[in-house]
């Protein structure tokens, strides 16, 4: 354990007050930074009154750092504080970097893992079937070009991040609002698992703390820290995704979004990214000429793209088209010469070439790989 | 003096054999019914009272014992009756007992002696056949439909009175009227020429009837799903004689057959508040579900999604299966359930097409998750209806359902050589063996099956129920090999879902 006894205290300390910086922050999910940045006594003067104090100040008097260390190995945690060495640098620019990184497994990974160019991928946890897509085939791009995706193993986008950069074969990276052997959702159990098992579950709070509405934001600003660039994929307006922007931005990191339906609520957000300046990203290939320069990867120069089904048959050509503009298969017998058993034909042989997936049930999209 | 007589009870759709003894002694007169019958059984004992004095027979004043074998199996319901009356008849020598050798009876009493109809007169009349009884007398409604089992003489009574005669030789009824086959014509189902556009759901629907696949219609309310679901009956073969018995045998359990042989396949459309039960067949005495009503038919689902978890899951093994098998307290039955499905659904909750769609993406996440456990292995093509057919109605006057009928009749001649012995039907019923012995690939084909599709790699499953549809859509064209672009169309008719957002 790369940790000192001051930081370990600490950020047992904010764990053990979580529950009142949650009832003193007159809005949900501001920002608090401004108490994370204080030291310990600051903090309890700030967020406890009277006998919760006393109990805040006993609790600092009778900690006990080999308890605390007991039970990260219990737990199969390590802890890095921010005079370790293998502190990530990323973090330090923060005006309030995390007392201490706790991540699952060793800390040798994650330094591993963060040695390699890093991306955060944020979005609504509701995306359309759309975003879905685009979420997913982008963790997959990234990490089989060698990034390693960051994410908050949140709903939707998220999750659909993380699950593409496991299919791509890679480590993603999780930042969570509360302890890093806390699975939140309940639901995302198994992926948490899967997450962990390969890449590095991590978080500013001890185990088995559990997630409080401020430690959301809070989280979101060591994943725009340690990714050099932020993709928003749909994102509503507000939302906690755009807070991940925000903290990026003021990093000076690269913003990008993937632009989302106009008419749409949930691509408000990152629609407004796009109109106020961010990156467009309409895929991996966007992403890698952000990190790296036009047309060059991780390794070097990448190859040509070839632009997804240009060698296409003509009336394959017609078909995908017409998939794209979301037309059915009566429509695509209505407007061209083609049958709908030569329609059909056309899609399973899209289908099967992986140039469109299920968008609804019974309807097909665009793939957003291939 | 003793006497005793066979009479069928149902169990399901098959009747079980029951002896009725009675035994006429001197004593106190008492009338008892032995052999754990249920409150209508023992309710007999007064309709036979009435209708043996009423017929103007002698109700023996005597210690009364009838006995109803075998004693452990529950009786329930009114058709013992006139097995009870034929009994006490006999075993008081009112009827010579000699003349009931290898006769089984089964009927209803009314209070003044007539016979009244009773459910299920085919399954008996099996059932008596298997047992090996020579002549069944039942009451003359239910004659019709029992001759419709051969090997058997079915005998129709309108009272005791006349049975008595007709036991005695005294009397001949007439030869139950065994109605002509009708003319298939096409009246009763509605036709295909009065659906314009939809070509996508047309030739699915064509595919569906040839095959005898599973189909599921995407669409919005109001396109025109149940229209076209109606139109389906009008496309099949027509029933053969051996599944138009089994139709019959069905519908008079249930208590809806006209007494005659069904000339139809049975079209069944229940309505989505159905229960469990409701659908696949059960309660205390197990009665048969909408699926064993469409047994040999069309069971249509409208508004798939709005059926309840359980309902859809009780689906799944009758139709893998094509029995449903209920088991109620220490009774197990099992009830015929071979049937084509056709379910119709939206593509989500707000029915719009995806590019339009305004759906919460919880929403759509739950609908889909309803919609993808209980169906995801069952349906075998899955099709779009145009909310605006009105695109295509310019090319002219759509096809007839004699016309699609005619290429269905083909496709089916074409498979029943090829399962000739093997016991099924259609393509769609074929096992992964017959799959694999019938549907041989041309090389291009597979590869296009193994080229790998990341997205979604085809299942064992799904990669036989591509084949056994495109094995379809080659006998719709009469061809004895599958090509690549049958192989290509069948893929475009796959079920696929959306990837999931979680879990």
């Amino acid at each position: 354990m790369s940790v000192c006894e001051q930081c370990l205290r600490q950020s047992h300390l904010i764990a053990h007050l979580a529950p009142r910086i949650a009832g003193l922050l007159d809005r949900p999910r501001q920002r608090p930074s401004r108490l994370l940045e204080l030291d310990e006594e600051q903090l309890i003067e700030r967020v406890a009154r009277g006998r919760s104090a006393d109990v805040a100040k006993r609790f600092v008097e009778q900690f006990d750092p080999d308890e605390a260390l007991e039970r990260l190995v219990d737990a199969d945690v390590s802890a890095i504080c921010r005079h370790a060495a293998q502190f990530p640098q990323e973090l330090h620019p923060l005006s309030d970097p995390p007392h201490v990184l706790y991540c699952t497994g060793q800390p040798e990974r994650l330094a591993e893992l963060l040695s390699q160019p890093a991306a955060t991928v944020v979005g609504t946890r509701k995306p359309s079937p759309y975003g879905s897509e685009v979420a997913r085939e982008l963790g997959r791009g990234l990490a089989v070009a060698g990034v390693t995706v960051i994410s908050g193993l949140a709903l939707g986008v998220d999750a659909l991040a993380h699950r593409g950069a496991l299919a791509g074969k890679g480590r993603p990276v999780a930042v969570l609002a509360c302890g890093p052997n806390v699975a939140y959702p309940t639901r995302h159990y198994k992926l948490h698992r899967e997450v962990r098992e390969v890449g590095v579950v991590l978080s500013e709070l001890p185990p088995g703390c559990r997630p409080f509405r401020w430690s959301f934001p809070a989280r979101n600003r060591i994943m725009a820290a340690l990714g050099a660039i932020t993709i928003v994929v749909e994102a509503a307006d507000p939302s906690g995704s755009l807070i991940t922007a925000v903290f990026a931005n003021d990093m000076g990191k690269t913003v990008a979004a993937v632009p989302g339906h106009v008419t749409s609520r949930m691509a408000a957000g990152s629609n407004r990214l796009l109109r106020e300046g961010a990156a467009v990203v309409r895929g991996t290939e966007d992403v890698l000429d952000e990190l790296f320069g036009p047309g060059y990867g991780p390794n070097g120069p990448r190859g040509v793209d070839a632009e997804p089904g240009s060698e296409l048959a003509p009336r394959l050509r017609a078909v995908l088209d017409a998939v794209e503009a979301g037309e059915g298969v009566g429509e695509i017998v209505a407007r061209t010469r083609m049958t709908a058993p030569e329609v059909r034909s056309a899609l399973g042989q899209l289908e099967a070439e992986g140039l469109i997936v299920a968008g609804g049930i019974g309807w097909y999209q665009r793939a957003a790989s291939g | 003096m003793l006497a005793s007589i066979a009479t069928f009870a149902l169990e399901g759709v098959d009747s079980r054999e029951v002896t009725v003894e009675v035994d006429v002694r001197p004593g106190l007169p008492v009338f008892t019914v032995v052999g754990l019958p249920d409150a209508a059984v023992r309710e007999a004992r007064e309709r036979v009272r009435a209708a043996l004095l009423n017929s103007g027979f002698e109700f023996p004043l005597q210690r009364l014992t009838a006995n109803l074998a075998p004693a452990h199996v529950r009786k329930a319901g009114p058709s013992f009756d006139l097995a009870l009356a034929v009994a006490l008849l006999a075993a008081s020598r009112q009827l010579p007992p000699e003349r009931l050798e290898s006769c089984a009876v089964c009927g209803e009493l009314s209070l003044g002696g007539e016979l009244r109809p009773v459910h299920g007169a085919v399954a008996v009349a099996v059932g008596a056949r298997a047992a090996g009884y020579r002549r069944l007398i039942v009451p003359s409604e239910n004659a019709a439909e029992a001759a419709l089992v051969d090997g058997i003489e079915v005998l129709g009574a309108p009272s005791l009175e006349r049975l008595v005669d007709l036991v005695a030789g005294r009397w001949t009824p007439p030869a139950p009227a065994v109605r002509a086959q009708r003319d298939r014509s096409r009246e009763i189902w509605p036709d295909l020429d009065e659906v314009h556009g939809q070509s996508d759901a047309r030739r699915a629907l064509e595919i569906a009837a040839a095959g005898g696949h599973n189909l599921l219609m995407i669409g919005p309310p109001g396109a025109g799903k149940t229209m076209l679901a109606r139109r389906l009956p009008g496309i099949l073969p027509p029933p053969s004689f051996e599944e138009a018995l089994e139709i019959t045998r069905v519908h008079s359990v249930a208590g809806i057959s006209d007494g005659t042989l069904a000339q139809e396949r049975p079209f069944r459309a229940p309505h989505h508040t159905i229960s469990p039960s409701g659908l696949v067949g059960g309660g205390s005495t197990p009665r048969p579900g909408e699926i064993t009503l469409a047994h040999r038919g069309v069971l249509f689902l409208d508004e798939l999604a709005e059926f309840s978890r359980p309902a859809l899951e009780a689906l799944r093994q009758p139709l893998e299966e094509g029995v449903v098998k209920v088991t109620r307290g220490q009774r197990s039955l099992v009830f015929p359930a071979a049937t084509m499905l056709i379910a119709a659904c939206n593509s989500c909750p707000c029915g719009r097409p995806p590019s339009d769609c305004m759906c919460d993406g919880k929403d759509r996440m739950r609908y889909h998750r309803r919609l993808s456990g209980p169906l995801v292995d069952r349906i075998d093509l899955v099709c779009q209806l145009d909310a605006s057919p009105q695109l295509e109605v310019a090319r002219g006057r759509p096809e007839s359902s004699a016309a699609v009928r005619e290429r269905v009749l083909a496709a089916r001649e074409l498979q029943l050589a090829r399962f000739a012995g093997a016991g099924i039907h259609a393509n769609a019923e074929m096992d992964a063996r017959l799959t694999d012995k019938h549907v041989r690939l041309p090389a291009d084909a597979m590869r296009r099956l193994l080229s790998g599709n990341t997205n979604a790699p085809l299942s064992a499953r799904s990669h036989d129920r591509v084949l056994r549809l495109a094995r379809t859509i080659a006998d719709l064209d009469g061809r004895p090999k599958v090509r690549l672009s049958d192989v290509d169309e069948a893929l475009g008719y796959k079920l696929n879902f959306p990837l999931a957002v979680a879990a």
